[in-house]
């Protein structure tokens, strides 16, 4: 069976979908040469008319994309490093993401927002480790962060489908991943599904993006102690909150791993509807990262601030026993 | 009843600006006091004093040709085709209106006629409009966009952005600056180092200063642009030298800021477009279109304020383009849900 990376996976599905409809092209910056490795050999395949290499504007080509999106294009911007979503924060979630309420129906705007590395780069510095998903869920825009190949491919599918603007994170932790594919496993995932890794009966854990793989280890490690159900929700907006309560009848309990800061991040989110709707016997846990900054450039001072699988397994324990 | 480019590309007559002119005049004065009244809550950006900019504009362009509006755009509309009393009903926040009252005063969108919309951080339209431009291009249409911004826009990093990338690609794009020598109250001597056209010229875009209170040297400056985007020759940047009448927002006829001299007022007032076309036209014609142009904007008054609201029910309605729903607010309690 072929091995198929995370990059491998994004890029197979770009040019599929560049392939299927010709609408669909590219804005990013140093595309042609392809530095993210997401359009590799697509400019050769596509021409400079679909793989567009921007200059350093991300405000402008954010909005350019937008235009030619409400002019019938379906675009794709890449951005290369997670603060850039900051710098466009505006055009995306206050324009593109309002053109179609505002117009009462008549815009569409289809541009997929893709960022190939997403979250912690060890020793890269302070502003360039961010995974600002929980942003764009508060304001309403779609947007999905796959943890697998196969969930990378899918979502990112569909994303290019979608007639909505949908960010899509790929998490840096999950870039080294290779996955045993067959061509079925290529097929797009829906937006707003979520995916049952391993089922348990004892605690349900929330896994968003890259820490799937930790709650699947802690699992594994605790195994012989708490069946534990990993939950990887696929998209946080929209969120597959039956998926969730299906999971919480079982268990009554939860614990939500979260690459995002503490405060009104997606596991405060999930925490708060799984309290205000469904069942559980025991008060429900978050780790996340704390506000504030990843420290910069010494690794271990990061280290020290992000969810970690011994965290993990200790609140797993603790809130077995609670409740 | 406006006026857009002929196919023949003979310029329009007189009577066909004055009588856009004169719409968009008292359209904004009946707008005005739809404000005052309260059947238009948001209160409007009155763009009289600009008439000329509109119908230049407006008498260069195609129907189909794409605009990004700004705040102050109601007579940009009216000039590239919208319905008056569609345009009116939007304001009026009314389902009937061109955006189906969820854009009102300050964000119309009118497809019909190629008005994508207006955004609210000033000079956004114009990497929009050369986004849609670009498109149109790509697509083989010789169709073209026009962003029309004011004064204030001219600092922001993103339209600056916008000009290089029209400019890097050829982009069939003309930028409409109309400078009312006002950034809401700051005066453009505080707002502008060096000139407006010299933003342009940087990038190497052709820019002309052209004066904004005569549509026919409005017409032709806005016409040269859209020929030089259709044959292909990339963009255009034309400012338009005008003056708004009244406050940037009708939120002055209550707070009265002072940052304007009265006697600068006064002055512009003197050129008042309109009169200045007026002059231009027999008397019994001007006598004949004012007469038509009453009944129209008595008639846009009538349709916008006869438009149903929208039941706040639908509130969620348009919200995403594929028909997802969002949650309510107030979450479902546990034994009303089903698992």
């Amino acid at each position: 069976m072929p091995k198929l990376s995370y990059t491998r996976a994004l890029n197979q599905a770009l040019a599929a979908e560049m392939e299927r409809d010709p609408a669909v092209f590219v804005l990013g910056e140093d595309v042609r040469h392809a530095l993210t490795n997401v359009t590799v050999g697509l400019f050769d395949r596509f021409g400079p008319e679909r793989i567009v290499e921007t200059p350093l504007s991300e405000q402008a080509v954010t909005n350019f994309a937008t235009g030619a999106a409400m002019a019938g294009l379906r675009p794709v911007v890449e951005y290369q490093i997670p603060f850039l979503l900051l710098l466009v924060f505006e055009q995306i979630v206050n324009q593109a993401n309002k053109f179609p309420m505002m117009s009462g129906g008549q815009a569409r705007v289809p541009v997929t927002y893709l960022l190939p590395a997403a979250g912690w780069r060890s020793g890269w510095g302070a502003q360039h480790s961010d995974e600002p998903y929980s942003l764009f869920a508060h304001y309403g825009v779609k947007t999905v962060v796959p943890a697998t190949p196969a969930d990378a491919f899918g979502l990112f599918t569909s994303a290019i489908r979608d007639d909505d603007p949908v960010v899509v994170f790929a998490p840096i932790g999950s870039l080294a991943m290779r996955q045993d594919v067959t061509p079925g496993d290529l097929v797009p995932v829906p937006l707003g599904t979520a995916r049952v890794h391993r089922e348990g009966h004892d605690v349900t854990v929330v896994a968003i993006g890259h820490l799937v793989y930790d709650a699947l280890a802690v699992a594994d490690q605790l195994a012989d102690q708490v069946s534990i159900e990993v939950l990887d929700p696929r998209t946080l907006y929209p969120f597959d909150w039956d998926a969730l309560a299906t999971s919480l009848a079982k268990t009554g309990r939860l614990v939500v791993v979260d690459d995002s800061n503490r405060t009104c991040g997606m596991a405060a989110e999930i925490l708060a509807t799984a309290t205000e709707e469904m069942h559980l016997v025991a008060p429900p846990r978050r780790i996340t990262r704390p506000d504030g900054a990843i420290l910069g450039s010494v690794p271990e001072l990061d280290l020290a601030l992000q969810p970690s699988r011994q965290v993990l397994a200790d609140t797993v324990l603790k809130v077995v026993k609670s409740g | 009843m406006t006026i857009t480019a002929r196919p023949d590309g003979s310029a329009p007559r007189p009577e066909d600006f004055y009588r856009t002119m004169r719409l968009i005049r008292r359209f904004e004065e009946r707008a005005m006091d739809l404000v005052r009244s309260g059947e238009i809550v948001s209160g409007i950006h009155p763009c009289i004093g600009q008439e000329a900019v509109a119908a230049g504009t407006g008498a260069a362009l195609r129907r189909d040709d794409i605009m990004l509006a700004n705040h102050r755009g109601h007579g940009q509309l009216l000039a590239k085709g919208s319905q008056p009393g569609r345009l009116l009903a939007e304001m009026a926040g009314r389902t009937t209106g061109v955006a189906r009252g969820r854009g009102g005063s300050f964000h119309p969108s009118d497809f019909s006629v190629g008005v994508l919309g207006s955004t609210g951080s000033v000079g956004h339209g114009a990497p929009l409009a050369a986004g849609a431009a670009w498109a149109l291009a790509r697509s083989g249409s010789d169709r073209v966009a026009v962003s029309v911004f004011g004064d204030g826009a001219v600092n922001q990093g993103a339209l600056l952005e916008s000009f290089n990338l029209a400019a890097l690609w050829q982009v069939p794009v003309v930028f409409i600056c109309e400078n009312n020598l006002y950034a809401t109250t700051l005066p453009i001597g505080a707002n502008v180092a060096g000139s407006v056209t010299g933003r342009a010229e940087a990038f190497g875009i052709p820019a002309e200063s052209v004066d904004g209170m005569d549509p026919e040297p409005v017409y032709a400056a806005v016409a040269r642009g859209v020929a030089r985007a259709r044959a292909g020759h990339g963009p255009t940047f034309v400012e338009f030298r005008t003056y708004r009448f009244e406050g940037h927002h009708t939120f002055e006829l209550t707070t009265r800021p002072r940052y304007r001299d009265p006697e600068e007022v006064a002055r512009w007032q003197a050129r008042d477009p309109l009169a200045l076309q007026a002059g231009r036209i027999p008397e019994d014609l001007r006598g004949q279109i004012d007469a038509e142009v009453e009944v129209i904007v008595a008639e846009a008054v009538r349709y916008a304020l006869a438009g149903p609201k929208p039941d706040p029910a639908d509130a969620r309605q348009y919200l995403y383009a594929s028909g997802l729903q969002t949650r309510p607010g107030v979450a479902a309690r546990a034994e009303e849900r089903t698992v």
